[in-house]
């Protein structure tokens, strides 16, 4: 009988682990069936190198928004990688363990915000901050990248304590007792052992700000053209789908599905690179 | 009750580097170390014995004071070195590079064999190439290791088996030219051939530092000791040379001990 039971049990398990994986290929094949044909019919090339986006004359070139996400990444990034990074540290290495007890859990409430929130915030205060002061419409580059590297914060820190934290303790003393400074062990020998754990924040960190689309739509103004400053507007990948998604039928419909084709693959690629720079050591 | 330690009496013509004064030890509410008095004799090695829990890891965290890092340690007495107290008045970073500590774990650091050697004398300030590289050879060859790695100094450190890691960081531990070198059970994880290498570089290498090693072994602290400290619960019980406390201790609980009674 308890035979039965444990094998009911394993069963259920590995079709419940199996769904999962079964949906990621159900999405994954579901955006390439009703993208690739346009890319097709359009060719790849031109689809991704071409900037006229005019999709009610048939014409889809996705290029000035594939550069406007990844600048609006790259800012998240430069902006939340060093910030959260240096909050890590001192959270995991200067504060008292009873402070940073309560410190993380605070910082982590940062990821229960709602984006549209965020948003929000950004179209009324960062906005009107950035057009006073920088010039420009204000809906920009740099206000989508300022609000996105906040919001991508709480994952860097709360994962780079984890991996800093799980550096054992005898590497520390090692250090301090060859005569380190407390600084000299940390940049020498604890951030070069957390490492993977690092990158895998940062990694996350990035997945976040390129699949960010509402605190986006509501800051970077969204103007299909080639960003020639961070003080220009611009759209990703993303809000791209979610504006015209409403309204699209037909070649249209589908050329916001190969947008979805073309973020899955620079993920992946990003993905790669970032897993290669984490095994390369 | 206080505990005197004869070491000093018997070797007043030398010249003694560590003397340790009424020291007391507390971790949070624990009191660890109860009024230790000890003096240590450079060029030789002391062997400090004891059961777990009895505070001789502590004693030896003190000397380098990496005791420190524990917020919740306070003490009280004092540890002279060279006549000045360790714990006023002198950096714990200098104290440190001035006593060389080898941890029960060999620990080498996340990087190459000879990146982890040089480690320190960079910290302490030291770029040049060749000096680095002479520091590297030098420390490997007192520590036995040299002709094992020599053709393979940049390999990660973590591919070295336990006995030669656990060499690494003794050379490592060398390379800062230390006065004295802390072994807290430094061939705990080791097998017998690695352990004999170690003893043998710990008897090449008294002559020029003084060695005091945490061991629970009575057996190498027969070994390699020329003097001998048995602690017991957070006390100094007796310290003596080891010949006399190995055969006619003072104290009764000294002797069931050494004779494996408890411990």
């Amino acid at each position: 009988m308890k035979n039965t039971k444990e094998v009911v049990i394993e069963k259920s398990l590995f079709l419940i682990a199996l769904s999962a994986i079964f949906m990621l290929f159900l999405i994954a094949i579901f955006i390439f069936k009703e993208g690739t044909p346009l890319i097709f019919k359009v060719g790849f090339k031109n689809f991704v190198t071409s900037s006229k986006w005019f999709p009610l004359e048939g014409q889809f070139g996705i290029f000035s928004m594939i550069l406007g996400t990844l600048w609006i990444t790259a800012g998240a990034l430069i902006i939340g990688v060093p910030l959260g990074l240096s909050c890590a540290i001192f959270l995991s290495e200067f504060v008292p363990r009873r402070i940073m007890a309560i410190l993380k859990p605070t910082i982590e409430l940062l990821a229960g915000i709602p984006s549209v929130v965020y948003g929000f915030i950004g179209m009324v205060v960062l906005v009107p901050l950035i057009r006073e002061n920088l010039g420009g419409p204000g809906l920009s580059i740099l206000a989508g990248s300022i609000i996105l590297g906040i919001m991508i914060l709480p994952t860097i820190i709360s994962i780079s304590i984890d991996a800093i934290q799980a550096v054992p303790r005898s590497y520390r003393e090692g250090s301090l007792a060859m005569g380190a400074t407390k600084w000299q062990t940390i940049h020498m020998v604890v951030l070069k052992a957390a490492r993977s754990g690092i990158v895998a924040s940062i990694i996350l960190g990035m997945g976040r700000a390129i699949g960010e689309t509402m605190a986006v739509i509501m800051v970077a103004g969204n103007a299909v053209k080639i960003p020639r400053s961070i003080l220009d507007p611009a759209r990703t990948l993303t809000t791209n789908i979610a504006l015209e998604m409403g309204f699209a039928a037909g070649d249209h419909r589908q050329a916001l599905f190969a947008t979805g084709v073309v973020l899955f693959i620079i993920i992946m690629i990003l993905n790669i690179i970032a897993n290669y720079a984490v095994r390369k050591r | 009750m206080e505990v005197v330690a004869e070491l000093a009496l018997q070797n007043n013509s030398m010249n003694n580097k560590i003397s340790v004064k009424n020291l007391n030890v507390f971790f949070g509410d624990k009191h660890v170390l109860k009024n230790i008095n000890l003096d240590i004799t450079p060029n030789k090695i002391l062997a400090v014995i004891g059961p777990a829990g009895s505070g001789k890891t502590t004693f030896l965290r003190c000397l380098n004071r990496l005791n420190d890092l524990d917020p919740e340690m306070k003490f009280t007495g004092e540890i002279l070195f060279d006549g000045k107290n360790i714990y006023q008045g002198i950096n714990p970073v200098e104290l440190r590079r001035r006593v060389g500590m080898i941890f029960a774990l060999p620990i080498p650091l996340p990087m190459s064999i000879f990146e982890n050697i040089v480690y320190g004398p960079k910290l302490a300030g030291i770029t040049n190439k060749k000096e680095l590289n002479g520091i590297v050879e030098k420390s490997l060859k007192d520590a036995f290791l040299w002709d094992e790695v020599k053709d393979r100094l940049n390999d990660p450190a973590m591919k070295l088996s336990g006995g030669q890691q656990q060499r690494l960081c003794i050379a490592r531990a060398l390379a800062l030219k230390p006065d004295i070198i802390l072994m807290d059970e430094p061939c705990s994880g080791l097998d017998p051939i690695s352990t004999a290498k170690i003893e043998e570089a710990m008897r090449q290498l008294k002559k020029e530092y003084m060695i005091i090693i945490v061991t629970n072994n009575t057996k190498q602290a027969a070994r390699v000791g020329d003097y001998t400290a048995f602690f017991l619960m957070g006390e100094l019980i007796e310290s003596n040379e080891t010949g006399k406390i190995f055969t006619s201790p003072n104290d009764k609980r000294t002797e069931d001990y050494i004779s494996g009674r408890f411990g």
